[in-house]
C-alpha cells in the first residue's frame, strides 16, 4: 500500500497547475512533431533540453516525458495518412492503417491507434507502479543470446506476413538484413561494405532512409501510376457522431490487438537492447496469428493498427524503466533524457528510487496524467489530419514528397541519404510493379542492427558453440519457440503439397 | 511484363554478386573459437539473395507468376510519362537543393509539380509554392533548430537575413 | 512577383533595424547562422550527453547570438564526423565535441585522408580517467586478485568493452601486455550496454569511465579495482593506480571541442571566450566533480603539441596491439 500513497503524491505532483501546464504543451508539441515523418520524440526532446533549465528538474522531466508521450501518439498519424511510418516504431502501424486510410476509413484507423495507446500506456503504467524493481533484475538477466533468441521470435512471427511468392520475400528479407550490415562492423571495428568506396556508406543506411524511399516515394510513385492521379477511394468524413461510431468499432474489433500488444509490447520494451520498435512488430505478428481471421491482416483491419499502437507505446513507458532503475537508455530518446537527469545533478542507477523517491514518482504521476491528455489532445486534432487527407491528391502529393525529402535530411543531416531515399523510392516502384513485397525488408533492416552484433557477441562468450542458444534457461525455451513457429508454416505448405499430390 | 521479371531478376542477381564481392574484405568464414567473421553476415545473406533470383528466374520460366505470363507492356505511354514526370520531379528536386537551398528546391518543386502536373490555378500554385517553404524555414530553423542545405553562396545573404529575423 | 519582392525588401528593412542594437554592441566577429555542433558519436554516450550538456549552458546563460546545432555524427567510429569537418563548406560555424576516437580514427582508417592537425583547437573542457570495475558477487577485491583471476581461468575469462580499436580496448591491451593476461574480449556498442551487461554479469570485467558505472557503484554492485589515471581519484581515494602497480601507463578519454580546419582566427577567438565562460561556470565546474573528469586547461599551442603527442602514443598503442 505504501506504493499507492507514493502514487498519489506523484499524481499530485503532476497535476500541480505548472506541471500540468507543462503536460498539454509537451503532449500537443509532441504529437505533431511525431507526425512528421523522419521527425520523432528524441527530436522534440533534445530542443526543449535547454529549455528545461528554467524550472525545477521534475518539472522539466515531466515537460519531456510529455513530449515523448505526445510523439508516440503522433507516430501513427504520418503512418495513416501519409503512408509513411515517421519512426521505426511505427512501421506495423502502416500494415493495416494506410489500407483503412484507403478505404476511406482513416478516422477509424486513428481513433483506433488512440485509444490503443491509450491502454497500453495505462496498463503499462500499471506494472510500471507495482513491479519496477522486478522488472529491473529480469532486463539484466538479458545478455547477448537472450536478445538473439528474442530476435529470432520477433522474425518468426513475421513469416507469414510476406506475399505468396516465397523467392520474392525470402530476397526481401535478405536483402534488408545486408542493408542493415553496411557501414561499420563495431565487432571487428572495421569498415565494412562501403558499397562503391561512396564514404556517405561509413554512417550506414538507416532504417528510416529506407522507410521513407519505400513508402513516401515507392508507394506514391505506384499509386499515382496505378489509379492515373485521379484518387477518389481516400474521401474521409468526419463528424462528432462518426468519431463516437468509430470508437465504438475500435473497442469491439481492436480489443484483442490492444489487449496483445500492451503486454508483450510493455515486457519487450523493458529489455534495454530491444525497445518499442521489435515490441510492436511482434505484437503485430502475434495478433495476426491468434486472429481467427488472420487474412483479414494487411488489408485493413481495426485490430491490425490496435496491438501495434498499444505496443509501442506500452513498450515507450517501458523503455524507461531500465533508464530510471539502471541508468541504460532503451532509445535514443530515453538517451537524452538520462542526460538531462545528469544535466539536473541526478544519478539514475539502483539508488534513484530510493534517493530521489519523490522526483521518480512525480514522474510516474506524470505517466498517467500525461497518458489522459495524450487520448484527448489527440482525438481533439483528428479532424485535422483527417482534413488534410480530403485534400485534392494532386496537392497532397507534391506535399508528401516535400516532407519525404525534408523529413528525410531532419532525420539524418545528410545529402547522400537523400539520395538514397530517391534511388529507394524509384527501385521500390519497379520491385513493386513485379510484386515483391518489401514490407520485410523494411522489418529486417531494424531488426538486423540488433540481431546480428548480439549472434556474434553471444558466440564470442561461448568460444563459437552455438549451443549456448539452447543452454542457457532463458534464451534456451525463445529460441525453441521461435524455430517451431519458422518450421510451422514450411511444414503446411509440405502437407499441402502432399495433399495436392494424392488428390 | 514478361521481359520485365527477368531483367530485374537479373539486375538484382548483379547487385547481389556485387555485394558478395564487397563483404569478402572482411573474413566471411566461421573463425573458431570466435564465432563468425566480420564478413559471414552480409557474404552469406547476399548469396541468399542471389539464389532467390535464382528461383525466381526459375519461376519465370515455367510461368509461375502473373507477370512471366503476361504479354502486357510493363506501362503504358501514360504511365512511363508519369513515372519520368514525377519521378524525374523528385529527383531533381533533390539534386536542386545543392544549388538554391532546401527551401529554394522546395518552391521550385512546388511549382513544377501543382502548375504543369497538376494543373492549378497561378494563385493556389505561387500561393503554395511561396507560404510552405516560408513556413518550413521557421519550423526547422526557429522552432527545431535543424539547419537544411543552403544551396551555393549566392543564397547566403538571403539566409542571412532570415537568421537575423528568427533569432 | 513584385509583391514578393516589396514583402521582402520590408523584411529585410525591419530585421536591420531590430539587430541593430545587437550588431553595434558586438565587438569582433560574431557568428552569423546557425553554429554546427557535431558530435562524434552516436545519441546516448559520454560524448553525447558532454555535448548536450555544453549546450545547454551556452544557451541557458545566452553565450552565443545563434544557437548551437548539435547533431550526431558518429558513423565509422567518428569517420563521419570526421569527414564532415574537413570538408564543411562554413568552416567558421562548424565545432566538433571529440573523443579519443579523434586520434585512433585517422590512424586506423588512413583511406580518410583526414589530418587531425588541421584542425582548429578550440576549448579542451576536461579529460575522463578509466577505471577497472568488476562485479561484487565476484568476491575480487583487488586487483592482484583480479590478475590471479585471470590467469586461474586461462583464457576463459570475459570482458566487455565498446569494440577494438575504441579507448577501453587500448587500455584492456596494455594491461594484458603489462601482466601477460588472456582475456576474452566482447565488443558491445555503447558504454552504457557495457555497464548494464556487468549488472547483470554477462560478462566479468570492464574498463568503464566513472561516469558511466557510478550508479551501480553507489548500490554497492560495481567494485573499482584499478584507475588507469596519473594519480589517485578524488571520488575513489582508495583505488589504486596503474602507475602505483609499476607500469607507467595513463589513459583518458578526452573531451574537447575543435573547429574546422580552416576556421578564421577571430572566429576561433570568438569560440574561445564562449567556451571558455562556458568551461568557468559552475554548472561545468560542478559536472566536473560529479562525473569525476579531470580538468586540463590548456591554450592553442598547448593543445597543438598535446595533439601531437597523442598521436604518436595512439600510433604506438595501436601499433602494439595489432601484434
Amino acid at each position: 500500500m505504501e506504493i499507492l500513497s507514493f502514487l498519489a503524491d506523484g499524481v499530485l505532483l503532476a497535476l500541480l497547475p505548472i506541471n500540468l501546464f507543462l503536460i498539454v504543451i509537451g503532449v500537443t508539441v509532441g504529437l505533431f512533431i511525431g507526425a512528421m515523418p523522419g521527425l520523432g520524440s528524441v527530436n522534440g526532446v533534445a530542443i526543449l533540453l535547454p529549455i528545461t533549465f528554467l524550472v525545477p528538474p521534475s518539472s522539466a522531466i515531466i515537460f519531456l516525458a510529455a513530449i515523448y508521450y505526445g510523439a508516440m501518439y503522433g507516430g501513427a498519424i504520418s503512418s495513416v495518412t501519409l503512408g509513411i511510418p515517421g519512426a521505426s516504431t511505427a512501421v506495423a502501424t502502416t500494415f493495416d492503417g494506410r489500407p483503412l486510410a484507403l478505404k476511406g476509413r482513416a478516422s477509424l484507423a486513428l481513433v483506433t491507434a488512440a485509444l490503443a495507446s491509450f491502454v497500453g500506456g495505462t496498463v503499462a503504467n500499471i506494472f510500471f507502479t507495482l513491479f519496477a524493481p522486478l522488472l529491473a533484475s529480469l532486463a539484466l538477466s538479458f545478455g547477448p543470446p537472450e536478445i538473439f533468441a528474442l530476435m529470432l521470435l520477433a522474425f518468426a512471427t513475421f513469416v507469414g506476413l510476406g506475399g505468396d511468392d516465397i523467392p520474392k520475400t525470402v530476397f526481401s528479407i535478405c536483402f534488408g538484413l545486408v542493408l542493415a550490415s553496411v557501414g561499420f562492423d563495431t565487432i571487428s571495428g572495421e569498415p565494412r561494405l562501403v558499397l562503391f568506396d561512396i564514404p556517405g556508406f561509413l554512417r550506414g543506411i538507416g532504417f528510416i532512409v529506407l522507410a521513407i524511399g519505400v513508402y513516401g516515394i515507392g508507394e506514391m510513385l505506384w499509386t499515382i501510376e496505378q489509379t492515373r492521379g485521379e484518387i477518389t477511394s481516400m474521401n474521409p468524413k468526419m463528424t462528432v457522431k462518426g468519431m463516437v461510431e468509430d470508437a465504438r468499432e475500435a473497442a469491439r474489433l481492436g480489443w484483442r490487438g490492444t489487449t496483445i500488444g500492451s503486454i508483450l509490447g510493455f515486457f519487450v520494451g523493458v529489455l534495454p537492447a530491444a525497445g518499442a520498435t521489435p515490441g510492436s512488430l511482434m505484437s503485430y505478428g502475434v495478433a495476426k496469428m491468434m486472429s481467427r481471421n488472420p487474412q483479414d491482416y494487411g488489408n485493413g483491419t481495426p485490430d491490425g493498427v490496435a496491438a501495434p499502437e498499444a505496443a509501442n507505446n506500452s513498450a515507450s513507458t517501458g523503455a524507461m524503466l531500465p533508464m530510471l532503475t539502471l541508468g541504460i537508455p532503451g532509445s535514443p530518446t530515453t538517451a537524452i533524457l538520462l542526460g538531462g537527469m545528469v544535466i539536473w545533478g541526478l544519478t539514475p542507477g539502483p539508488r534513484l528510487f530510493v534517493d530521489e523517491s519523490e522526483f521518480v514518482w512525480g514522474l510516474i504521476g506524470s505517466f498517467y496524467i500525461s497518458n489522459v491528455a495524450a487520448l484527448v489532445i489527440n482525438l481533439a486534432f483528428i479532424p485535422l489530419f483527417i482534413w488534410m487527407l480530403r485534400m485534392p491528391f494532386t496537392i497532397l502529393s507534391p506535399l508528401i514528397f516535400v516532407l519525404s525529402i525534408v523529413g528525410g535530411f531532419a532525420a539524418s543531416h545528410s545529402m547522400h541519404d537523400l539520395w538514397l531515399i530517391v534511388i529507394f523510392g524509384i527501385g521500390a516502384f519497379f520491385m513493386r510493379k513485379f510484386d515483391y513485397p518489401l514490407a520485410p525488408a523494411v522489418l529486417a533492416i531494424v531488426l538486423g542492427p540488433i540481431a546480428e552484433p548480439t549472434l556474434r557477441q553471444s558466440l564470442l562468450l561461448s568460444s563459437g558453440d552455438p549451443t549456448i542458444f539452447f543452454t542457457r534457461p532463458i534464451a534456451g525455451p525463445i529460441t525453441v519457440i521461435a524455430i517451431v513457429l519458422i518450421l510451422l508454416p514450411a511444414l503446411k505448405l509440405f502437407r499441402r503439397n502432399r495433399a495436392v499430390v494424392h488428390s | 511484363m514478361r521481359q520485365g521479371e527477368i531483367s530485374l531478376a537479373g539486375l538484382l542477381a548483379l547487385f547481389s554478386l556485387y555485394l558478395m564481392w564487397k563483404a569478402t574484405d572482411l573474413p566471411i568464414g566461421y573463425i573458431r573459437g570466435q564465432g563468425p567473421g566480420g564478413g559471414f553476415w552480409p557474404f552469406w545473406l547476399s548469396l541468399g539473395m542471389l539464389l532467390s533470383c535464382l528461383v525466381i528466374a526459375w519461376n519465370w520460366w515455367r510461368g509461375k507468376t502473373p507477370a512471366s505470363r503476361s504479354d502486357e507492356p510493363l506501362m503504358d505511354g501514360f504511365g512511363w510519362r508519369t513515372v519520368v514526370l514525377v519521378g524525374g520531379g523528385v529527383a531533381a528536386f533533390v539534386a536542386l537543393i545543392s544549388v538554391v537551398s532546401m527551401y529554394g528546391a522546395i518552391a521550385i518543386f512546388l511549382f513544377y509539380y501543382l502548375r504543369f502536373l497538376g494543373r492549378h490555378s497561378w494563385l493556389l500554385t505561387l500561393g503554395l509554392a511561396l507560404i510552405l517553404p516560408i513556413g518550413l524555414f521557421f519550423f526547422f530553423e526557429g522552432a527545431m533548430q535543424i539547419s537544411m542545405p543552403q544551396g551555393m553562396t549566392f543564397t547566403q545573404p538571403f539566409f542571412d537575413v532570415m537568421y537575423d529575423i528568427i533569432y | 512577383m513584385k509583391l514578393t519582392k516589396r514583402l521582402f525588401l520590408g523584411l529585410a528593412a525591419g530585421s536591420a533595424l531590430a539587430t541593430l542594437p545587437l550588431s553595434a554592441l558586438a565587438e569582433g566577429w560574431q557568428p552569423r547562422r546557425p553554429i554546427d555542433f557535431t558530435i562524434m558519436a552516436g545519441p546516448g554516450g559520454g560524448a553525447d550527453q558532454i555535448a548536450r550538456f555544453v549546450q545547454s549552458v551556452a544557451e541557458a546563460n545566452d553565450l552565443t547570438n545563434r544557437p548551437l546545432v548539435p547533431t550526431n555524427r558518429g558513423g565509422g567510429s567518428g569517420a563521419e564526423a570526421l569527414l564532415h569537418l574537413k570538408d564543411a563548406r562554413d568552416p567558421d560555424h562548424t565545432l566538433m565535441v571529440t573523443l579519443n576516437s579523434f586520434y585512433t580514427t585517422p590512424i586506423r582508417q588512413e583511406g580518410l585522408g583526414v589530418d587531425i592537425e588541421a584542425f582548429t583547437p578550440i576549448t579542451m573542457m576536461g579529460v575522463d580517467p578509466f577505471v577497472l570495475w568488476v562485479h561484487k558477487d565476484s568476491g575480487i577485491t583487488t586487483f592482484e586478485q583480479f590478475v590471479e583471476r585471470v590467469k586461474e581461468m586461462d583464457g576463459g575469462f570475459v570482458m566487455g568493452g565498446t569494440g577494438s580499436g575504441q579507448e577501453d580496448s587500448i587500455v584492456i591491451a596494455y594491461m594484458a601486455g603489462a601482466y601477460d593476461l588472456k582475456i576474452k574480449y566482447i565488443p558491445y556498442d555503447g558504454g552504457g550496454a557495457v555497464a548494464k551487461d556487468l549488472a547483470g554479469q554477462q560478462i566479468m570485467a570492464t574498463v568503464n569511465n566513472p561516469a558511466e558505472a557510478k550508479g551501480f557503484y553507489e548500490a554497492g554492485d560495481f567494485v573499482p579495482l584499478l584507475a588507469f589515471s596519473d594519480e589517485r581519484m578524488e571520488a575513489y581515494p582508495d583505488v589504486p593506480t596503474m602507475k602505483e602497480k609499476g607500469h607507467d601507463f595513463s589513459y583518458y578519454n578526452q573531451r574537447a571541442l575543435v573547429g574546422a580546419p580552416g576556421m578564421s582566427e577571430e572566429a576561433a577567438a570568438y569560440y574561445r571566450e564562449v567556451f571558455g565562460k562556458v568551461y568557468e561556470s559552475d554548472e561545468w565546474q560542478k559536472y566536473l566533480v560529479s562525473e569525476s573528469l579531470s580538468p586540463l586547461p590548456m591554450d592553442e599551442a598547448q593543445t597543438r603539441a598535446y595533439w601531437a603527442t597523442q598521436v604518436q602514443n595512439h600510433r604506438d598503442l595501436l601499433a602494439k596491439i595489432a601484434n
